[in-house]
């Protein structure tokens, strides 16, 4: 077996567990790089006409704020939980492929990186300015991204950072599809698959389908800004709509890749916390899987304003308020299976139950606009980011908290301190409340999005104080969490294999739990096996030689040639396209022939 | 005396309440002033009411299921209810019923705000550019910018595209919004039912000074408009050369100022705004500063200074220069 210490066996594992851990961590940083920059964003915008910071440095945050927490924080986040929690909750040793697995990791903290690094770099481009961060938004749209517009380095390392992070997005996808679908343990059929673990296999098809669309997309930009095709010019035939259709059939599904894993975890912890199995398993599984389906006709009402006529505003209003329905069942199935309950309010449940409370705004305030009239005076203001942040925060972020404070204990052995956590949590709501509820008003009384700097005479100066203040709340309970994790690492509570009366198959095992998961792989014969079955449950120590997966570096090796690649045409280098492709090329090679230790 | 105590102390919250709400809105999408904003006012406030229904209905469930069912010390571990077949279909159906009541009025606003011009309707084409926007009235050959006048009770219609990037016209009060794409056209009908002047800005985001693209609609009385529009049917101010203005048009003439900008009868460029009547706007830059005589200077003489990432440079004019070309722009009424 390989090495289990040392930065050296980080690098080289193939755990899912711990590259579960590497994705948690990594993503948490870039998690907190977002949130300062949502600060920064909020400082400028606390009083009106205020000049701390200048328009291109604000576009370059708000871009930044919202490429990062989409791909680099919330995206992974949900990829750390799918790790550490998929295999335990199927009776698995490990994913299907541990080394791909690895090759995802290091893609995305290497992509994450290399975006990140245009903050830094700009003198290396004589831009006059030491950042060159992508400032086209993170929707990006053509034309104003094309060279002739964005003519800096900006926008490059913002689509060869979106390509580098597919790349993980993609390997991930695959590898979860193929773990749910072959690796489950005896007796576990579809429908006995915890609903987390049914989540993430939802997530994973919307993964691998939604992410060649804009890998087109970007493929298309690239051409266009680096070898002088017209994908979206006008003045050669092109047609910048083309973007927007692309990015949105890409970006609806995205919107259902953040969504679905949270309420994955809401569908694990409100079961655990009542005592009570899922209300309509069956109904909230098929409804997940039709969310999944429906949020690939729905695209267009990101572009209401566009113009597209009015039978396809009408067909495409349509669909998005179809849309509410399967997520109205979730939610009523949710408060059945609190309803007759003994509801324990640990910090997880309080996660849950706020993810529930929030999504509720976050979904009426989206069937506000997705009536196409009414969109044409929401869209693009402020009413929109309130919309996002509630879905997005009050439902992904909370969601996720959810899902860490339920399942720290399996990762790490140690209960995270519940008071601690109590407070985190009432923080976060009254602060995300502070922060996003007031921008519903500050958009219907006039204020758009992505403006550094608003005229006093608008008279939304107080509100936006009021949100800001809000954000710096958000901030401070975001304190308490990481004061919360580092003094867990010595203080915690001793878990034990179950410390929440769960009822997946990720309870019946220590915690953390040995490098080969389960002693011996068990056979389930219903949804609930812990609740049903305790005594066949338990484990019994080791059976002979497990077979776990060597250590490998070549996945690391094979990852450090895609931002070689990338660095090649951000800066014109021939010679570097070589370097790339050859590290590339050698860490396949060497990863395909490694000799098998037994 | 207790009883007036009392409806004081809620007379003076309600007073203050609506004071908090009644403050000064100027872009607010909730004060409509054409029959384009009535019916999306209209429609937002049947959805607004729905929505607040709902929100109370299953906050309320929720608030209600999570006290009642609170864990308490020692009592029987619950019953496990898997499901209830009647139940499922009954709140699959609520929100249908509810999104089809929400729905028809939706596809009917959706056909009544898009259909065509009617005969009679006053043409403008709108023009984005970053970062302002130029107002054409093809039948009255008029050119200007920022301020769209238009006249009362007319029906009007915005036939919109754009010279560079996408930009997005909003004017909310009489207007709504409606992106401006290159290559593609995209209209606006409206008829504005009060007099005043609408302010509104760019929604899409268009580059550095997205934030500094600010519009007006100023709706006018019809013989105010039509009066508006002889003045700017009329060839621009021609000053008396040895005035400071007429300085000014030497000094403007033989200065890269002709490049960009259109003077009847002076200059052709059309890059930037028409100022054949400037003096005639209240405000320059994109709506971003007031049109008075410091904020002309201030703008010739450093225009990226002052609105980044602007396409106008700065223009090299000794004092004396930019005193009489400020004059000049002055005297285009």
């Amino acid at each position: 077996m390989s090495e289990r210490t040392g930065w050296k066996s980080w690098l080289t594992t193939v755990d899912h567990k711990r590259i579960g851990l590497l994705y948690f961590w990594t993503a948490f940083g870039f998690f907190l790089v977002g949130g300062l920059e949502a600060l920064l964003i909020r400082t400028q915008l606390a009083r009106p006409e205020n000049h701390l910071i200048s328009a291109q440095t604000y576009n370059q945050l708000f871009t930044m704020h919202g490429t990062t927490m989409v791909f680099l924080a919330l995206m992974p986040l949900s990829v750390a939980l799918f790790n550490y929690i998929v295999p335990l909750q199927i009776g698995a040793r490990d994913v299907a492929f541990p080394r791909l697995n690895a090759f995802s990791y290091w893609v995305f903290l290497l992509g994450g990186l290399f975006m990140n690094l245009s903050w830094f770099v700009g003198p290396l481009f004589h831009a006059g300015t030491l950042s060159v961060a992508p400032n086209g938004g993170w929707f990006g749209y053509a034309n104003l991204t094309e060279r002739q517009y964005s003519p800096g380095p900006n926008i490059d390392f913002w689509l060869l950072g979106l390509q580098i992070l597919g790349v993980a997005s993609l390997a991930g996808g695959f590898n979860f599809i193929v773990t749910i679908l072959n690796l489950r343990a005896p007796g576990m059929k579809m429908m006995r698959l915890p609903v987390f673990s049914w989540m993430t296999l939802v997530t994973s098809f919307l993964i691998i389908t939604a992410f060649p669309v804009i890998t087109v997309a970007l493929a298309f930009l690239m051409f266009d800004r680096f070898f002088g095709t017209h994908f979206y010019l006008t003045s050669a035939g092109g047609d910048p709509v083309l973007w927007q259709h692309l990015f949105w059939i890409f970006g609806h599904p995205e919107v259902y890749i953040l969504i679905l894993p949270a309420m994955g975890v809401v569908s694990e912890v409100l079961p655990t916390f009542s005592r009570k199995p899922l209300f309509g398993y069956t109904v909230v599984v098929y409804s997940g899987v039709l969310i999944g389906f429906l949020g690939w006709g729905v695209w267009s009402h990101h572009m209401f304003s566009v113009g597209l006529g009015p039978i396809a505003d009408s067909v495409f209003s349509a669909t998005t308020m179809l849309i509410a329905v399967p997520t109205g069942v979730k939610i009523f199935n949710w408060i059945g299976t609190l309803w007759g309950g003994q509801i324990r309010f640990t910090t997880a449940m309080l996660f849950s139950l706020g993810f529930i409370a929030m999504f509720i705004i976050g979904g009426l305030s989206g069937v506000s606009h997705a009536s196409p009239p009414a969109d044409l005076q929401q869209t693009d203001t402020y009413y929109v980011v309130a919309h996002i942040h509630y879905v997005l925060f009050g439902g992904t972020v909370l969601g996720l908290f959810s899902g860490m404070y339920y399942w720290w204990p399996k990762m790490t052995g140690r209960k995270l301190s519940e008071p601690l956590g109590q407070v985190h949590f009432w923080l976060t709501l009254v602060g995300m409340n502070l922060a996003f509820f007031p921008m519903h008003l500050i958009g219907l009384l006039g204020m758009p999005r992505r403006i550094y700097t608003y005229p006093a005479e608008l008279g939304v100066g107080n509100l936006n104080l009021v949100s800001t203040v809000g954000a710096f709340l958000i901030a401070v309970a975001l304190l308490v969490f990481i004061f919360n994790l580092w003094r867990t690492r010595t203080r915690g509570e001793i878990a034990g294999n179950d410390p929440w009366g769960g009822a997946t198959l990720e309870w019946s095992i220590p915690s953390p739990p040995p490098v080969h998961n389960f002693d011996a792989i068990p056979t389930v014969h219903g949804r609930m096996p812990l609740w049903s079955e305790p005594e066949k449950m338990k484990q019994h120590g080791p059976v002979g030689h497990m077979h776990v997966p060597p250590g490998s570096i070549w996945p690391f090796v094979a990852a450090c040639g895609l931002p070689l690649l990338a660095s090649s045409l951000l800066t014109h280098r021939l010679w570097l396209v070589f370097v790339g492709g050859a590290v590339l090329l050698v860490g396949i090679y060497r990863w395909a022939f490694e000799p098998f230790e037994v | 005396m207790h009883r007036t105590a009392r409806v004081t102390f809620w007379l003076t919250i309600l007073c203050v309440a609506v004071a908090g709400c009644g403050g000064h809105y100027p872009q607010s999408t909730l004060a409509p002033r054409s029959d384009l904003g009535l019916s999306i006012d209209h429609l937002f406030t049947g959805i607004f009411g729905w929505a607040v229904g709902v929100f109370i209905v299953v906050e309320g469930l929720l608030l209600f299921t999570v006290i009642k069912f609170r864990g308490r010390p020692g009592a029987q571990p619950p019953k496990s209810i898997h499901g209830h077949t009647a139940l499922e279909i009954a709140w699959t159906l609520a929100p249908v019923l509810i999104l089809v009541v929400v729905a028809v009025p939706t596809v009917r606003t959706i056909f009544q705000t898009q259909a065509p011009a009617p005969a009679g309707a006053l043409e403008v084409d709108v023009i984005g550019h970053q970062w302002w926007w130029e107002y054409r009235y093809p039948a009255q050959a008029i050119v200007t910018a920022n301020e769209l006048h238009v006249p009362v009770g007319r029906p009007i219609e915005l036939v919109m595209t754009s010279a560079d990037v996408i930009h997005s016209f909003w004017a909310p009060a009489v207007a709504a919004k409606r992106d401006v794409i290159p290559g593609h056209t995209n209209y606006i009908v409206f008829t504005p039912d009060s007099v005043g002047t609408y302010t509104g800005q760019c929604a899409e985001f268009c580059g550095d000074s997205h934030a500094n693209m600010r519009l007006s609609v100023i709706v006018e009385s019809d013989s105010a408009f039509r009066a508006w529009v002889v003045d700017q049917q009329a060839p621009a101010a021609l000053p008396d050369p040895k005035s400071l203005a007429g300085q000014g048009k030497a000094v403007f003439s033989r200065s890269a100022c002709i490049g960009c900008h259109m003077i009847s009868g002076v200059s052709a460029g059309v890059i930037g705004p028409n100022l054949s009547h400037v003096a005639s706007r209240t405000t320059i830059a994109g709506g971003e500063f007031p049109n008075d005589s410091l904020d002309l200077a201030l703008w010739i003489a450093n225009a990226p200074d002052r609105k980044p990432g602007s396409m106008m440079m700065r223009m090299n004019l000794t004092p004396a220069d930019l005193q009489a070309v400020v004059a000049y722009l002055r005297s285009l009424k």
